[in-house]
């Protein structure tokens, strides 16, 4: 799995673009940082700069929220969260934003975002990931979600994966564009 | 697993320090759970839990539009008969991140990354050429919530 959140809000982000440093960055740690006692300054010497400008550097990407935050994600499936439901919702649109906001706050939801319908075929506009321990916990916290979204909500679904087709995850390769 | 564990999990899922010896502030956060831990018992634990699968990655989170690029999710609606043919297809595009299949009457679900904005539409014409299926591009078009912590 790669370091890569799906999307945005952050306004600011748009308006930073990267240096040719902050590229080389990426590059060296979308895989992940070393495990070793001065993991930003083995990637300093990677890239033959000092640690404190890759601190430096870090500190500045995550401020303009190109680095979303430094962390660790666990394996939600190998730390007991096996199932997860992608619930998608047909939301009134004047309503979304507000509604969104709050389903995107619950503990349980890792993404929610907004997308376009394609009637006839696909009417629902909030999508929410949530997760559980099995697909009966699922199914008990969308019926919360539901609740929450009242009457703005006009029907939903739950998507179950059934396979997974590919999984490499996003790299980013160009050092340059 | 132990509490160990689950604490330095839950702690390391909000954040990792940008310091220069960071599994020592870990170390020195975790001293209300246990007064013992050192910089390199933390260290050890944080690679066992990668090697073992429990934690999936380490490092800065990044935010691929951000970086230049295009990223959208996309579905397709692709019959029983067709499913593998299409699956391949769809896979050996180098852009398609990952694949879901999906209990739905859209039944494939896939991220596309391009290295530019315009390589979403680029590509997904390219594989409505060749698989002769219809993609749904749907964007991201708000974004309330990304990330979880999932408390253990």
């Amino acid at each position: 799995m790669s370091g890569f959140a799906l999307n945005s809000n952050d306004e600011l982000a748009r308006d930073y673009l990267l240096t040719p440093l902050d590229r080389a960055l990426v590059v060296a740690t979308q895989e992940g940082l070393p495990v070793t006692a001065q993991p930003y300054l083995a990637v300093a010497q990677q890239l033959g700069i000092s640690e404190d400008e890759v601190i430096f550097r870090l500190e500045k990407m995550k401020e303009f929220g190109v680095i979303r935050r430094i962390a660790a994600v666990p394996n939600h499936y190998r730390i007991g969260f096996k199932a997860n439901g992608m619930t998608v919702w047909d939301i009134e649109d004047e309503k979304i934003k507000e509604l969104g906001m709050k389903i995107g706050q619950l503990p349980y939801v890792s993404h929610c975002y907004q997308r376009p319908r394609h009637e006839p075929y696909w009417s629902y506009n909030l999508f929410a990931m949530v997760h559980g321990t099995e697909r009966s916990q699922v199914e008990e916290r969308a019926e919360l979600v539901r609740e929450m979204l009242g009457d703005a909500c006009r029907k939903h679904e739950i998507l179950y994966s059934s396979k997974i087709l590919k999984k490499t995850g996003l790299r980013f390769s160009t050092p340059n564009k | 697993m132990d509490n160990i564990d689950r604490d330095l999990i839950n702690l390391l899922q909000g954040g990792f320090p940008l310091f220069p010896r960071p599994f020592l502030v870990v170390a020195n956060q975790l001293r209300d759970v246990n007064e013992t831990l050192t910089e390199q018992n933390v260290m050890d634990r944080v690679q066992r839990l990668l090697d073992d699968g429990f934690l999936s990655r380490f490092g800065p989170m990044f935010q691929a539009e951000r970086l230049g690029g295009g990223l959208t999710l996309a579905a397709m609606k692709v019959e029983a008969e067709d499913y593998d043919r299409v699956a391949g297809q769809v896979n050996d595009f180098c852009e398609v991140a990952h694949n879901y299949q999906r209990e739905h009457e859209l039944n494939m679900w896939f991220v596309l990354a391009t290295e530019t904005p315009e390589g979403i539409e680029d590509t997904i014409q390219k594989m409505e050429e060749v698989t002769g299926y219809s993609v749904f591009n749907m964007p991201k078009k708000e974004e309330f919530y990304v990330g979880l912590r999932f408390e253990l």
